[in-house]
């Protein structure tokens, strides 16, 4: 039921527009990657998440209210083989 | 600890756990309606609600254990979570003690929140409306210090900030028709390609 | 004795030589004028199902339908053996869901087509029912459409008890809302919740009623795999171009003489097409696909009717819609009046899908009437963007594509009504299927 997802791949942070209910909490938290429309509603670009933001992406997304922010992690790229 | 001590005790975390209470409800319903400003932003304010809830606890513990364990008047352990388990006033026990049971289960959900689906945490922390009232009611009709001026208008400003604060909830709500349309009766749409009737 | 048939028309082929050949859908329907079993049996033949259905003919049958290269008939165009693939690949009892609740105003096509061939269809999802071992087929049709649940039901009685309903069928009546043929919409009211689409942040992931797999596909796509089953996928990409092939159905409507649905070859130039319903002047543009599709100018009509062509021009086959709009209409208004119905239609989940489209709506309405603020282009244009790809389905998507396409092919007219200066095409009534009041 915890809204994160751990791995060791790439981390993204998805909004799930259904369950949103623009409380603004993960914009106020991390204004690096969340965006405000004109409405209130989180608009999210898709970038990987830095490092350095990866745990504040996870808290913000525990303190949503209605769960709608969700961390992923992409799996790792498998490793080359010869 | 003498029975007086205890006594003064109870009433003490019981005053303050009435203001604390109240306040956390006023809290509760400030975030719902979506209330944030940059020095009090609506994640800090989430916050706010948690702690005073947590702080809340901490004195209606106090509270209940010093009723419990002062034997001027007998309430037993029992009557803690069980309603009408007090021969002391067995009413306005029971009040105090419906309110502890709604309030564990806000708390106890809350606590394990991530771990239960969403509906039951929401449903049940809606409980929390019902607690309050029942709690108020404990302590005024239970209070020995409600005879006291200011400790009257401190119930009576606690009242008027959870009901005001309600009032405000309720008119912001009903600005909000975003889930009307899902219940509104099936409109029809139009009709497509109405031309002409075939015959077989 | 079979049923009248419903309210659309399904006009006759272009001259008595053109008779369409037997291996298309309204084949039966064309040369005995009827829709019951047996004249369905007589013109198709009886249903290919074998006595054993096993692994084998599974694949066989998956095989079938991944060589024709059929893609669903509903609008969404997706590979349809590879939704086959995927729900045979899960666990066995589920079921089957037959899209026939067509929410789009302009199309006409589903219901045409379960009046008049509805075996069609029912052939076509028994078979699809078998391959995937599912253990019901359920026929999805809009509360609104009496005439053609009627029909369904008829077929349906028709089939029980003959053998040609190995797996049982059930008739549910969904509301007639536009949002209501998506998928997870449909899927979610069949398993007793609203008919609003779901989050699927991960493709490919299986629906569910229950616990049990669900296949949905559109009712002419099933009719499809019913004539693959029989004639073979190589008949099938006989018509049409390699990368789309057989043939669809088409619903025309607004500025023509001949509205009604008809069956097309992919690839057929545009103006071919057009040319069976007969417009009635000059056509200026055309909105193709629905309406979340998007415009096309008159001056592309010789584009053939194929989903990489019709994209090259900014155009969309998505349902089989064609609205001819006249060059005395004024697109802007239409395009309003389209964006507006959209704005109501929304499921009322999404909040940039619930605020967004009907301020874009009220942006075109205000453009329509030629009383534009300053600031009109560039709120708009930031509106779009800000509404695009923000909502649990594509409904707003297609909204956006709809409204943007009109900005590009009403340029000028949107030049003009920018300055404040509508054309008189604004005063005139809509081309746009009617719609009842609400």
């Amino acid at each position: 039921m915890a809204p994160t997802v751990r791995g060791t791949g790439e981390v993204t942070v998805k909004v799930n527009p259904v369950a949103c209910e623009a409380y603004g909490y993960c914009a106020e938290l991390l204004p690096e990657l969340v965006t405000l429309d004109e409405w209130g509603y989180p608009v999210v670009d898709g970038r990987p998440v830095p490092d350095r933001l990866v745990d504040l992406a996870v808290a913000a997304a525990r303190r949503c209210p209605r769960r709608a922010l969700l961390v992923e992690t992409a799996p790792p790229p498998s490793p080359r083989r010869r | 600890m003498s029975s007086t001590t205890l006594w003064y005790a109870t009433r003490a975390t019981g005053l303050v756990a009435m203001v604390l209470l109240s306040a956390t409800t006023v809290l509760g319903i400030v975030t719902a309606n979506r209330v944030t400003s940059r020095r009090w932003p609506g994640f800090a304010l989430q916050d706010l609600h948690r702690r005073v809830s947590l702080l809340s606890v901490v004195f209606l513990a106090g509270h209940v254990l010093t009723s419990v364990l002062d034997t001027y008047v007998h309430i037993g352990w029992a009557a803690v979570v069980v309603p009408f388990a007090s021969s002391y006033r067995r009413g306005w026990v029971a009040a105090g003690t419906v309110s502890l049971d709604l309030l564990l289960a806000v708390a106890v959900t809350s606590l394990l929140r991530h771990r239960l689906p969403a509906r039951l945490w929401r449903g049940v922390h809606w409980l929390a409306y019902l607690s309050w009232p029942v709690a108020m009611a404990h302590g005024m009709a239970m209070g020995t210090d409600v005879r006291l001026g200011w400790v009257l208008d401190l119930c009576l400003a606690c009242i008027a900030a959870v009901v005001g604060a309600t009032a405000w909830r309720t008119a912001l709500a009903a600005g909000r028709t975003r889930r009307a349309r899902l219940l509104l009766p099936v409109r029809r749409r139009p009709e497509g390609v109405p031309v002409k009737h075939l015959t077989g | 004795m079979s049923p009248t048939s419903s309210t659309v028309a399904v006009p006759p082929p272009a001259s008595p030589d053109a008779t369409p050949a037997a291996g298309t859908l309204f084949g039966a329907w064309w040369s005995s004028g009827r829709s019951d079993l047996a004249a369905h049996v007589a013109h198709f033949g009886p249903l290919p199902v074998p006595r054993r259905v096993d692994d084998q003919w599974c694949d066989r049958f998956a095989a079938a339908v991944a060589s024709s290269g059929l893609t669903g008939r509903g609008g969404a165009a997706f590979p349809s053996a590879r939704k086959l693939a995927l729900v045979r690949a899960g666990r066995a009892g589920g079921l089957l869901v037959v899209n026939a609740s067509e929410g789009e105003p302009a199309s006409a096509k589903d219901a045409a087509l379960v009046s008049c061939a509805p075996h069609l269809v029912l052939d076509g999802a028994e078979l699809t029912a078998l391959a995937v071992r599912a253990e019901r087929v359920v026929v999805c049709v809009a509360d609104d459409r009496p005439d053609t649940a009627l029909a369904v039901t008829y077929a349906v009685a028709e089939r029980a008890g003959t053998g040609l309903s190995p797996v049982p069928v059930d008739i549910r009546r969904p509301p007639g809302r536009f949002v209501t043929g998506e998928e997870s919409a449909l899927v979610s009211w069949l398993d007793g919740g609203p008919a609003a689409p779901s989050f699927r942040p991960r493709r490919g992931t299986l629906l569910t009623v229950g616990r049990r797999p669900v296949l949905v596909h559109n009712a002419e796509t099933l009719a499809h795999v019913a004539l693959i089953a029989r004639a073979g996928a190589a008949a099938f990409r006989r018509t049409g171009p390699a990368e789309a092939p057989g043939t669809l159905l088409t619903t025309i409507t607004g500025a023509v003489e001949r509205p009604g649905v008809y069956e097309v070859a992919m690839g057929t130039p545009l103006g071919e097409v057009l040319g069976r319903a007969a417009p009635r002047q000059a056509v200026a543009a055309v909105l193709t696909g629905g309406f979340g599709g998007s415009w096309v100018p008159g001056t592309a009509l010789a584009t053939p009717y194929a989903p990489g062509d019709l994209a090259r021009i900014g155009g969309v086959v998505g349902a089989g819609v064609l609205v001819v709009l006249p060059r005395s209409s004024c697109g802007v208004a239409e395009t309003a009046r389209i964006a507006a119905f959209m704005a109501g239609e929304s499921a009322g989940q999404c909040g940039p899908c619930v605020f967004g489209l009907p301020a874009v709506a009220a942006d075109l309405a205000a453009l329509a009437e030629g009383r534009p603020d300053a600031a009109l282009g560039a709120r708009l244009s930031g509106r779009l963007g800000a509404v695009d790809g923000r909502g649990a389905c594509r409904h707003p998507d297609g909204v956006v594509r709809m409204v943007r396409s009109a900005l590009s092919v009403f340029a000028d007219d949107v030049r003009a009504h920018l300055r404040g200066a509508p054309c008189p095409g604004l005063r005139r009534p809509s081309v746009l299927p009617p719609a009842r009041p609400r």
